[in-house]
């Protein structure tokens, strides 16, 4: 009872905390603009809230989805070229205009993602850049177009309910709409979208392992920030009144970056504080005249060299202080794994191959699994086991042969439909989300198998009871020991409560204490009704959990049966005790 | 019939030389790759430095032109120092991305340094045979081969020379190269890993001011000159494959000639957009460049 009274008062105060910061927001919203008197200053206000507008769509696309972009200043231009032709050019509506500019951005900004899919690093840096320097060199050179170098003048100011016809009221308007967007990339943030993309940036391969369509979500990320770039670029087009392509080339896009750096990239805030102190720091050291962005630069270097996390960590670390220990509410059903008819054949793989250019890693491999069995793959260094479980979970496309999962043929489909079709795994090197918290990295593996929010929370609840982690449920992944990082990959994946486990080493790297736990749990989830492959080194923990198991050697199966009969096989003792002519088998 | 025949060889020459100055400068973006995994976003600044300096020495001091390049070299030395001491070390231990960012910061500063100091006024550099009293060029069947052109590939072709035997025929090439392969290895076996890496910095400062030094007399020195020469040798060095260095030779000759070709016939205007084209079809059909090796991420 006083445990639910706890859980209770912690989702009140959160509760309140956001009802709060909401208020503040708007309290400045309203008051901003009055304490801005000049001209000169509400214009940079307006400027601040326009690239503060862009600097949110990095936050979606580099902060939670962790996909570079140097390409935000052109979005901004596509959005504020929208304005300026529409109100201008070709005499529409400004809401129209505005709409039209966003599809623009839209369209533009899922082909750029879905070009880049591939790319990471470097090379979508490099995309993305040049992306921002063919925009510029269009509006500069395509002058029947975009009027070139002298840009557009005379832009309309949106009509609205009252006329924005002074720069104070548009101030308003312009920080209204910085508000909402901000209100919503908060919101984003912890909704399954949100942690699906966070889950991609800090781990690609295992978010598509659970069930994450990753292409989908990243040209998502691109798209919605493209939006927002181009959202940004019509508030300030309208705000200006004026505009040239010198405002969108890629030294904008160099500063949409810095501004989100700076600020802090993983946060509302941060995109804000960042792009307010770029906004007005040039204003400040103006008295320096020529070399002010001289100091500007060195203030970019000093920041990302002292504050890892930008000026949003130093808020995060003051907020750290007040924060109050949160709890998880008790689960209210228990994990419902494996449902099925028992010893049907769950997984029926036939004449399972796959090379490596000459290098044949798996060589016609057969393996059936019934249903409610723990089965073992073992064998010796090398012998291509754990391709086999990239081959089963779609990490790897099988060169030939079949497999059939639940009836169904998966063979080469993505990782992220395998996963949805019920087969779960975990990884011999850990790949959890590890700036995401324990509640988190299992409520990205709950959503696999689909339903409401609240159906996906009891899933992810009943996973961290079942393990153990109710306690550690807001702590970030990184911050806890190797065995209960385990753990979570363990809960993770039974969060999604699937019919097939391919657990990969489960047991390295754990003491006895914590493999007798491993154990534990693992019998507990196949009296449940959950069946496992099971690729491990450690025999003894084999023979504790496994009935039967298949081994490998040099990519080939050399025996199959019972526990007890594959260890006294003597192709089995001859591979462990390294006789390469009888592990073959010639 | 003919006509059309020089022309393009005179394309094919101006390209190469261009091609030539951007591999140079893709070179220096390569050595510090290598050696630290850092793309260098102020790569670009290096030659316009080095070009002012040339300038401000030559034009400004009346020193003696080989003298004003001697002392615009050790000045570049300095500043690939000072820039591997302020940029790179502190942030050694950290993603891709606050290094670039922090990188972009350097180039904003060196920029709007130069602009304070220089102003913002083009400067115009006597190309360098006139010191020797020359003018001009020659003309060998019908195509007109510009000293300036020329001097820039011999440089090219001796600097890609040098570095070869450099690397291949010296301890301390050796000992770079060790540092670039595989730092905790090179420092287990007693090389003096910092310092490799300074002097990484320090050689691609000096290319880059070379690089720049060589292209002032065709294009006006300007504070904004290494932005642009910067990214193309960036989208050469991503084209020929990412750390590579041959892939940045051929990537930066490439991306000259296909630059040359494609304002002669199709438009002068979009110059700038065709490496940058170029560079987003071979990323799509070939991510990882011409000679870069496919890597995939291991489960």
């Amino acid at each position: 009872m006083n445990h639910s009274a706890t859980v209770h008062a912690s989702a009140w105060s959160r509760l309140r905390f956001r009802v709060l910061a909401l208020a503040l927001g708007a309290v400045l919203v309203a008051v901003l603009p009055l304490l801005f008197t000049t001209r000169y200053s509400t214009n940079l206000l307006i400027l601040g809230a326009a690239m503060g507008i862009g600097t949110l769509g990095l936050v979606v696309v580099l902060g939670y989805a962790g996909q570079i972009s140097l390409a935000q200043a052109a979005f901004y231009g596509i959005g504020a070229y929208a304005a300026a032709l529409g109100t201008t050019h070709w005499g529409i509506n400004w809401w129209v205009a505005v709409v039209l500019g966003l599809v623009a951005a839209a369209v533009a900004g899922g082909i750029l993602g879905t070009a880049t899919l591939k790319l990471g690093g470097h090379y979508l840096a490099m995309t993305t850049i040049c992306f921002q320097v063919i925009f510029t060199l269009i509006a500069t050179n395509w002058i029947a177009f975009t009027g070139g170098p002298d840009g557009i003048s005379n832009i309309k100011r949106p009509p609205f309910f009252i006329p924005l016809n002074s720069v104070q009221r548009y101030a308003w308007f312009a920080l209204a709409a910085l508000y909402l967007v901000a209100g919503l990339v908060w919101w984003l943030r912890d909704t399954d979208l949100g942690r699906a993309m966070r889950a991609i940036r800090e781990n690609e391969l295992a978010a598509e392992a659970l069930g994450i369509n990753t292409p989908r979500i990243k040209v998502i990320a691109f798209t919605l920030s493209a939006v927002l770039g181009a959202l940004g670029g019509t508030i300030y087009a309208s705000g200006y009144l004026y505009i040239s392509p010198d405002s969108f080339n890629f030294d904008h896009a160099v500063l949409f970056l810095a501004m989100a750096l700076v600020g802090g990239t993983e946060s509302f805030l941060g995109a804000i504080l960042g792009a307010s102190l770029l906004t007005f720091l040039p204003e400040w050291l103006r008295d320096l005249k020529k070399i002010y962005l001289v100091i500007y630069g060195c203030v970019i270097i000093l920041v990302i060299v002292f504050m890892p996390e930008g000026l949003w960590g130093y808020v995060k670390l003051l907020g750290r202080r007040f924060a109050r220990r949160r709890l998880l509410p008790p689960a209210e059903r228990p994990l419902q794994v494996g449902r099925g008819v028992a010893s049907e054949e769950i997984l029926y793989v036939v004449g399972l191959v796959k090379r490596f250019g000459g290098l044949v890693a798996v060589d016609k491999v057969d393996l059936v699994v019934r249903r409610g069995e723990i089965h073992a793959l073992i064998g010796p260094n090398g012998s291509g086991k754990t391709t086999y479980i990239n081959l089963l979970s779609g990490l790897y496309a099988p060169t030939s042969g079949s497999i059939r999962f639940l009836g169904k043929d998966v063979a080469g489909l993505r990782p992220s439909r395998i996963a949805s079709s019920g087969m779960a795994r975990s990884f011999q090197n850990l790949r959890l989300f590890r700036e995401l918290t324990v509640w988190e990295n299992v409520l990205v593996g709950a959503k696999r198998a689909g339903g409401n929010e609240t159906e996906t929370k009891g899933r992810a609840l009943a996973a961290i009871e079942f393990a153990g982690l109710s306690d550690k449920a807001y702590e970030i992944c990184r911050s806890l020991p190797y065995g209960h990082q385990k753990l979570v990959e363990l809960a993770r994946a039974i969060a999604g409560e699937p019919e097939l486990l391919l657990l990969d080493e489960p047991g390295a790297g754990l003491n006895q204490t914590e493999k007798q736990e491993l154990i534990r749990l693992l019998r507990r989830l196949n009296e449940m009704g959950l069946t496992i492959v099971i690729v491990e080194h450690d025999m003894s923990l084999v023979s504790r959990v496994a009935a039967t198991a298949t081994v490998l050697n040099f990519g080939k199966k050399i025996a199959e049966g019972t526990i007890d009969e594959v260890l006294r096989h003597p192709a089995v003792v001859e591979a462990y005790l390294g006789n390469r002519e009888v592990a073959l088998g010639v | 019939m003919a006509e059309n025949l020089s022309m393009n060889g005179q394309l094919v020459f101006a390209g190469l030389a261009i091609g030539s100055v951007y591999a140079l400068v893709a070179l220096g973006f390569v050595m510090i790759f290598r050696a630290t995994n850092v793309v260098n976003f102020a790569q670009g600044e290096f030659s316009m430095l080095g070009a002012y300096f040339l300038v401000a020495l030559w034009q400004g001091l009346k020193l003696d032109y080989f003298a004003a390049i001697a002392l615009a070299l050790l000045l570049m030395v300095g500043i690939g120092l000072l820039f591997e001491i302020t940029v790179y070390y502190p942030l050694r231990n950290r993603t891709f991305l606050p290094v670039i960012i922090a990188t972009i910061g350097a180039s904003i500063m060196f920029q709007n340094g130069a602009l304070a100091i220089f102003g913002s006024s083009p400067e115009k550099v006597r190309p360098v045979i006139e010191t020797v009293g020359g003018t001009g060029g020659v003309t060998v069947a019908g195509v007109f081969f510009d000293y300036q052109y020329l001097i820039i590939l011999a440089v090219a072709v001796m600097l890609v020379g040098l570095q070869y035997l450099f690397f291949e025929y010296t301890l301390l090439g050796k000992k770079m190269q060790a540092t670039s392969q595989d730092k905790d290895m090179a420092r287990l076996l007693g090389i003096p890993v910092v310092y490799m890496i300074a002097l990484t910095f320090i050689y691609s400062s000096l290319l880059g001011g070379l690089s720049g030094m060589l292209v002032a007399p065709i294009f006006f020195v300007t504070h904004k000159m290494g932005a642009t020469l910067g990214l193309k040798a960036f989208a050469a060095t991503i084209c020929g494959g990412f750390g590579d260095v041959r892939g940045a030779i051929v990537g930066g000759l490439a991306l000259g000639v296909i630059e040359s070709f494609g304002s002669a016939y199709i438009s002068a205007v979009y110059k700038d957009a065709f490496s940058f084209l170029v560079l987003i079809v071979i990323l799509l059909v070939r991510p990882q460049g011409i000679f870069g090796e496919k890597v995939s991420e291991k489960a």
